[in-house]
């Protein structure tokens, strides 16, 4: 019995019209000449006349427009050159991405004087040199054409230009000192930078009775005070994953969301590396009511009631000899998980971890003390530095808004947050904020919350600023600007400065106090050179801990009740919370978990699904088909909290029964409707819904997770999703095995690979598979071989990668409604497959990509040869050759290729053939967004625009390779060309990625393929003799069960049969 | 426009006057030119004295005749103590950039500037190109003549049938004229078929190409008087072209640097090909204006605005060039792609720039192979093992870019 791999119902069930999709790769029937298709030409609706009608029309409209009138061009050269300036050149300025509280060390790729693309700082010791999806796609915030291009002031219903900073000091410093004394509010999310605490210190200084509240969207407030009850410190610990050989994760998914996902990442990793003469890694165990990315790494996943989470802590901590009395719990599944667990937490005293994603103080209460049970703290919890990249505390905000209602708040300073859309009760805030009387907004777009304010002094993007962060105590990490301002916009640390009567700006004063701290000069400018100034080490120390609230807290734990159906409230790992919904590479990024783009929704297992909808997706194929093969879904109305939302299902397995699942960012709105386009913009305007008012809020802090009534509407709506696209058609394309058979015996994990290509290469009565088992000629590659190695251990599937070839190689977006249509463009998917157990799967991610077959199926087949060989071994695809016969992508066995249908980046020689598409419900408004001239900054100049008609595919970033030979070339160095950088492996946090030459045998991926990892090294779908040059290495899961590809009494007698079928 | 006879016979002048300057010169000193012409051209010239004095007996006119290799290296220190330095620079008002070269590299460059001769004019020779276009157009004629020849034989011996067949007796149909002849109205229309599609293939394939491109600048701009007569390096105003893929045109400041001294244009009258005659004078004081000088205060006393040049030579956006590559790494001359540029009043497209042009270019061209015995060439081909065997063992003479993939798709479009 094969093991299966599947990533969707109907490949589980292997179903007719799921045979029949896969068929059809390319969804023709959908275009908009569908009437000309199936049936014989003179039944369609589009008759010869038309067919000749059309043939006219284009023949001429092609004479047009090749015209012999050759446009006058010009080339406009600086007056005065800067020094550091080449054009055509690219810099590199270190700098730090901030979101909220979230920082992250980057350098800032700038060509020409525009920031085009963002890497990780690799000298940063927190993230060497990872990023997220979110950092990588920021850069396009910078070209939002949604930001607002001056200060405003509102006048009646409508706002007004302040045309000079002066005089809107003077309007905002006039109103300030009429409040009569009412305090002033300063409402931010987190703010970690030293420099920007001052600032407001100095202002608070000025304004007395004034106060800064920090509020965070998605609230940590009782992972926070839970530490100061635990500890005496009102902070978050730093943790120290790599540390940790055991690690227990009650539903918090620190790889995809949890505070500091980036560092998390690699720190993770750094023990889920194997080395192969020495194999271990951490165990992975994950107590979730959903199926989160960091679930889906797990080892070993249990699911419970979100209610029972407290249920499974205590039971955790009674076990792990814990002075509690731990509430029953009936699965046996689960008690059999938090038995595994507390078993390998006590045996790695001292080097075990849990965590805990939940905002309920008693919870995290527990959480400590069984940290403290298990020697995490001083080890891995470190209270010496503090992680600070969330501060904000729940009851403040409370307050606040009671207190803004009351009238007793005279100003309200707003930046960096919308409390309009993330507040739970949004109304009762929108009531406040009428009666305050001064209100102000930094914010860069007129969001929910700005249009509200009567001031808006919109802020720089951070690309624009000077500025600094301490996301973990010690650890610096500065900004310096890449751009000169795009609009008329003043760092709103200026606007405090001006306001508390200090003259200089911020950009002076930032100078000023980091030179004073780095001692001179020279010390600041090496500092702004490097990025970051860090300790020597992390200062990792321990803290006396408190146990005398943990019986209190237990008690009131125990009380918890559940309901039939509950809702379990999360982020996505691209929208987040919500102030990324305007970035279309965000929205079109799919979820790495569902696959779904551009929406939210509500997902279920398959028996709830069952229960609610009538819907049997494993048993009834019938009805899996229905459900699955069609883009409408059927929707549900959720009633938690006192409010009631519609939302689509996903159906997906891995959630507990009781559970619906929603996420939160999506649903942007401004106040008049029709406005949300123009205001908040193109891409947020109508995805999904928001979700931020089912959120409780039980008297310390907001509970992401509620009792819910679940309703069926008997409603439709549509969900883009990608994971039926491209299927692998069951092949097997992934090998995985267990550490302990790993280490017994390396050879068991590609045993079936192995024997099948020995199987191969004896029925060609050969040696070598390469050059005997096939006709083809063995063309050597006499300079540079280039090959890939991804590493499906230490793959999370965060999605970095995906975003990071979007920017580099200016990936088209195409739309909700032609990503439903199989369209989208990515040139590297990342692949989900489930397996095993059908109710609590495990997970595999499987980057995909153009693998550069060296023996490509889709060379053969391209009639113009637009799509050859070159002697490196890279598959390259000539756009101006190629004439849309898509043979090639209907012969790509690994589904890579992609077409555009129609022109998503207006590269078209007709201009304007956008607007009747949008017009005729072909193709999203967002689409337009990326084709307005200032969001074209971000492109890259070294890469080609495709237009309509043409393949494109992967190119492994062939315009870095041909630099950096260009730079071997100037340097007189081979070596340069050994390890280059491709843009996916640079943006991976866990360094999943390995690219370089593999015929020099110094190189890293040669490397791992003959000698450090050849017993995981395998090729996917080897058998088919395509020769990819990307690698793969196999999974292992730190787990006792068996989760090995065959079971054992397999391949002595079927394998010759398989091995037979295959060559037939 | 230029016309296609007229560059080509610059292209013969130019290479008549290499070949000249080739025997005239011994090894060494062409070293001396090119590190001249990289280092020294700008400021000084081998006969005249420009911004700095002119080179040729330099060491005659020093204290000693180390002392100009001492100099070079020693700008600075030596503007302190030595008196005949100090003396220098109270005639000449600049100081000179110190550089960093070697002895023997200084003593090149004097040596050349030595043994430097007034450049005679360029010999024209008529005589020569005359007969090379002659060629074709006897071919012409010739083939005319055989044509018409053909048609009166073939007239002739249909007359002559005519005439035999009556004195035999034989009834024919009245002739056909040879214009209502289906054979010969056949044969013309399969002529006509063939030129024409020929030419309109070779039109369609022309469309966008745009060699001999001369379009009027904001300022004429001459980089004959800049390149040719004054020698002024390539690279000092287009420094891209060895660091970047762009060549750059140079930015203002660029042109400042020299037009700050050089307010008049006293060389020979620049004649356009109208007849009418430029005002040097008048288009220095056109950079002014974009600069914002001011030549009598010597300030600038304006805002400046960046000229808007005309681009000449433009690449389809799906094709990556890139100037470093050719210039710093294949080593190849301006001239190889813009043509006689030193010799070009304003410039022109000189090639078309397709892709056929670019292709045979790299199907000739070697590369500078890496030489594991000597140690010379490009170590950067030191990881083409399989050349290096084929060399050795003399199944291979040379390297060409197309051998190392130069004529593979993805290396200009991506």
């Amino acid at each position: 019995m094969e093991k299966k791999y599947w990533q969707s119902f109907g490949e589980l069930n292997k179903s007719e019209a799921f045979q029949e999709s896969a068929e059809n790769e390319f969804q023709e029937d959908l275009l908009p000449l569908e009437d000309l298709d199936g049936k014989g030409l003179l039944d369609a609706k589009s008759p010869r006349r038309d067919f000749l009608k059309y043939l006219g029309f284009s023949t001429a409209a092609a004479t047009l427009a090749a015209s012999c009138e050759m446009p006058v061009r010009h080339v406009v050269p600086y007056l005065q050159r800067p020094d550091d300036v080449v054009p055509g050149v690219s810099n590199f300025y270190a700098s730090t991405y901030v979101n909220e509280g979230e920082a992250v060390p980057v350098l800032v790729k700038q060509r020409d004087g525009r920031p085009i693309k963002l890497e990780g700082n690799e000298s940063s010791t927190l993230t060497y040199g990872g990023t997220s999806a979110q950092l990588q796609a920021s850069i396009l915030g910078l070209y939002d054409t949604t930001r607002l291009r001056y200060p405003m002031q509102k006048v009646g219903n409508d706002f007004k230009e302040v045309t000079t900073f002066a005089a809107f000091d003077k309007l905002v410093g006039d109103a300030l000192n009429g409040l009569g004394g009412k305090p002033i509010v300063l409402l931010t999310s987190t703010i970690n930078s030293p420099s920007t605490l001052q600032v407001i210190a100095e202002f608070l200084a000025k304004y007395p009775g004034s106060r800064h509240v920090q509020y965070d969207a998605v609230s940590y407030s009782g992972l926070i005070l839970a530490n100061e009850a635990s500890y005496g410190k009102r902070a978050i610990p730093s943790y120290h994953f790599e540390k940790a050989k055991v690690i227990v994760s009650l539903g918090a998914d620190f790889l995809g969301t949890w505070l500091n996902p980036v560092v998390f990442s690699a720190q993770y990793a750094t023990n889920r590396r194997i080395v192969e003469n020495k194999p271990t890694m951490s165990q992975h165990i994950q107590f979730e009511s959903s199926l989160s990315l960091t679930g889906s790494n797990a080892d070993d996943r249990f699911m419970h009631k979100p209610s029972e989470k407290a249920a499974v802590a205590l039971a955790l901590m009674a076990k792990l000899g814990g002075a509690v009395t731990a509430p029953a719990i009936t699965d046996a599944a689960l008690n059999k998980g938090i038995e595994k667990a507390a078993a390998a937490l006590s045996a790695n005293k001292g080097a075990a971890l849990v965590v805990c994603g939940s905002n309920d103080v008693n919870l995290q209460v527990i959480v400590s003390a069984i940290n403290e049970a298990i020697g995490a703290n001083g080890t891995t919890v470190d209270l010496a530095s503090t992680c600070n990249t969330k501060a904000g505390v729940d009851a403040d905000m409370v307050r606040l808004v009671e207190e803004m209602n009351a009238g007793a708040i005279g100003g309200l300073f707003i930046h960096a947050a919308n409390p309009v859309y993330t507040y739970h009760n949004a109304k009762r805030f929108v009531d406040g904020l009428s009666k305050v009387p001064l209100s102000v907004s930094f914010n860069a777009t007129l969001d929910e919350t700005a249009e509200l304010c009567k001031y808006n002094i919109p802020t720089h993007h951070w690309l624009e600023s000077w500025g600094d962060a301490e996301p973990v105590t010690g650890f610096i990490s500065f900004q310096q600007p890449t751009i000169n301002p795009l609009f008329k916009t003043r760092p709103f640390q200026t606007t405090l400065l001006k306001l508390a009567g200090n003259p200089s700006d911020y950009d002076t004063y930032f100078k000023a106090y980091w030179v004073a701290k780095a001692g001179s000069e020279d010390a600041y400018n090496t500092a702004l050179q490097n990025g970051i100034i860090e300790p020597a080490a992390f200062a990792t120390g321990g803290a006396g801990f408190n146990g005398a609230g943990v019986a209190a807290s237990a008690g009131k734990l125990a009380g918890a009740k559940g309901g039939t159906y509950e809702l379990v409230i999360y982020q996505k790992v691209s929208i987040g919370n919500g102030n990324y919904a305007n970035n279309p590479w965000l929205q079109e990024l799919p979820d790495p978990v569902t696959k779904v783009t551009w929406d939210n929704y509500a997902m279920m297992s398959p028996a709830l699904a069952k229960t609610i909808l009538d819907i049997d997706v494993q048993g009834n194929q019938r009805q899996g088909d229905s459900y699955e093969v069609h883009p409408e879904k059927p929707t549900i109305t959720i009633t938690a909290n006192g409010k009631t939302i519609e939302l689509p299902v996903l159906i997906i397995p891995g959630l507990h029964p009781s559970t619906v699942a929603v996420a939160v960012g999506y649903g942007r709105q401004s106040a008049d409707k029709t406005k949300t386009a123009e205001h908040i913009g193109r891409s947020a305007n109508g995805a999904g819904q928001n979700v931020y008012p089912l959120v409780g809020f039980d008297g310390t802090s907001f509970r992401y997770s509620a009792v819910a009534e679940i309703k069926k509407t008997g409603n439709t709506y549509a969900l883009a999703q990608t994971q039926v696209h491209g299927s692998s058609e069951s092949r097997p394309v992934i090998y995985e095995g267990s550490l302990a058979k790993f280490v017994s015996d390396p050879e068991h994990v590609l045993e079936e690979a192995t024997h099948e290509r020995n199987l191969l290469t004896a029925a060609a009565g050969g040696k070598d598979y390469v050059k005997d088992a096939t006709l083809y000629p063995d063309y050597i590659k006499p300079g540079i071989k280039w090959g890939m190695s991804i590493d499906l251990n230490t793959c999370t599937g965060c999605s970095a990668c995906v975003v990071a070839c979007t920017a580099e190689n200016n990936v088209a977006v195409v739309g909700k409604i032609q990503v439903a249509k199989y369209h989208e463009m990515h040139w590297l998917r990342i692949d989900r497959y489930f397996t095993g157990d059908h109710d609590n799967p495990d997970v595999v991610f499987q980057p995909m990509l153009c693998q550069h077959c060296d023996n490509a199926p889709c060379e053969n087949v391209c009639p113009v040869a637009a799509t050859n060989h070159n002697s490196e071994g890279i598959n390259q695809m000539i756009y101006n050759r190629c004439i849309g016969t898509r043979y090639c992508g209907n012969n790509c066995p690994f589904k890579v290729r992609r077409f555009n249908w129609l022109d998503y980046t207006g590269a078209d020689s007709f201009g304007d053939n956008q607007q009747p598409m949008i017009d005729g419900g072909y193709m999203n408004e967002s689409v337009l967004q990326m084709n307005d001239e200032l969001t074209r900054m971000v492109l890259n100049p070294d890469v080609t625009v495709r237009s309509r008609g043409v393949i494109e595919k992967c190119s492994f970033c062939v315009q870095r390779l041909q630099e950096a030979k260009l730079v071997a070339k100037k340097a007189n160095d081979a070596a340069v060309v050994r390890n280059v950088k491709t843009a996916c492996m640079q943006a991976c946090p866990t360094h999943a990625i390995s690219f370089g030459n593999v015929n020099d045998h110094e190189s890293e991926v040669y490397k791992i393929r003959n000698v450090e990892q050849k017993h995981r090294n395998f090729y996917v779908l080897e058998q088919l003799h395509v020769l990819p040059n990307v690698s793969y290495l196999a999974k292992l899961k730190n787990t006792d069960r068996d989760v090995t590809n065959m079971k054992e009494e397999h391949h002595s007698e079927e394998a010759p049969k398989t091995a037979e079928k295959t060559h037939a | 426009m230029i016309r296609d006879t007229k560059s080509f016979n610059n292209i013969l002048a130019s290479l008549l006057f290499i070949a000249l300057f080739s025997f005239t010169n011994t090894v060494f000193a062409a070293d001396g030119e090119a590190l001249f012409k990289a280092n020294c051209s700008n400021c000084h010239k081998p006969l005249e004295d420009y911004t700095g004095p002119k080179l040729q007996g330099a060491r005659k006119r020093a204290p000693n005749p180390d002392w100009s290799v001492k100099w070079v290296n020693n700008v600075n220190s030596m503007l302190e103590t030595d008196a005949y330095a100090k003396s220098l620079l109270a005639k000449y008002g600049s100081r000179m950039t110190q550089f960093n070269l070697k002895e023997d590299e200084i003593v090149a460059i004097l040596d050349y500037a030595d043994a430097y001769k007034a450049p005679a004019a360029p010999v024209t020779a008529p005589g020569e190109t005359q007969s090379k276009d002659d060629n074709s157009l006897l071919f012409g004629i010739l083939t005319l003549i055989l044509a018409i020849i053909a048609l009166i034989l073939l007239q002739v011996n249909s007359s002559l049938r005519k005439l035999s067949d009556e004195k035999e007796g034989i009834r024919r149909g009245e002739p056909v004229p040879f214009y209502r002849n289906k054979t010969y109205l056949m044969i013309g229309i399969l002529v006509l078929f063939t030129l024409g599609g020929y030419m309109t293939i070779n039109a369609a394939m022309g469309l966008g190409r745009m060699n001999g491109y001369q379009p009027e600048q904001p300022i004429y701009y001459s980089h004959k008087v800049h390149a040719g007569t004054n020698q002024i390096s390539c690279l000092y105003c287009h420094g891209g072209a060895q660091d970047s893929k762009h060549a750059n045109v140079p930015s203002v400041n660029v042109c400042m640097n020299c037009h700050m001294a050089i307010k008049e244009y006293k060389g020979d009258p620049i004649i356009k090909e109208n007849g009418m005659q430029v005002n040097g004078t008048a288009e220095i004081q056109k950079l002014y204006n974009y600069a914002g000088w001011n030549p009598d205060t010597k300030k600038y006393d304006r805002p400046g605005k960046p000229i808007e040049w005309v681009k000449i030579h433009s690449l389809p956006d799906h094709v990556y060039f890139n100037h470093s590559q050719h210039v710093k790494v294949g080593k190849q001359n301006c001239q190889t792609c813009h043509g006689n540029i030193q010799e070009m009043p304003e410039v022109y497209q000189f090639s078309d720039l397709s892709m056929g042009w670019c292709v045979n270019c790299h199907r000739e061209t070697k590369v500078d192979f890496y030489n594991k015995g000597t140690g010379e060439g490009n170590k950067f081909y030191s990881i083409y093992e399989k050349f290096h065997n084929d060399i050795q063992s003399g199944k291979l003479d040379s390297v060409t870019v197309e051998k190392i993939g130069g004529t593979e798709c993805q290396k200009c479009h991506y």
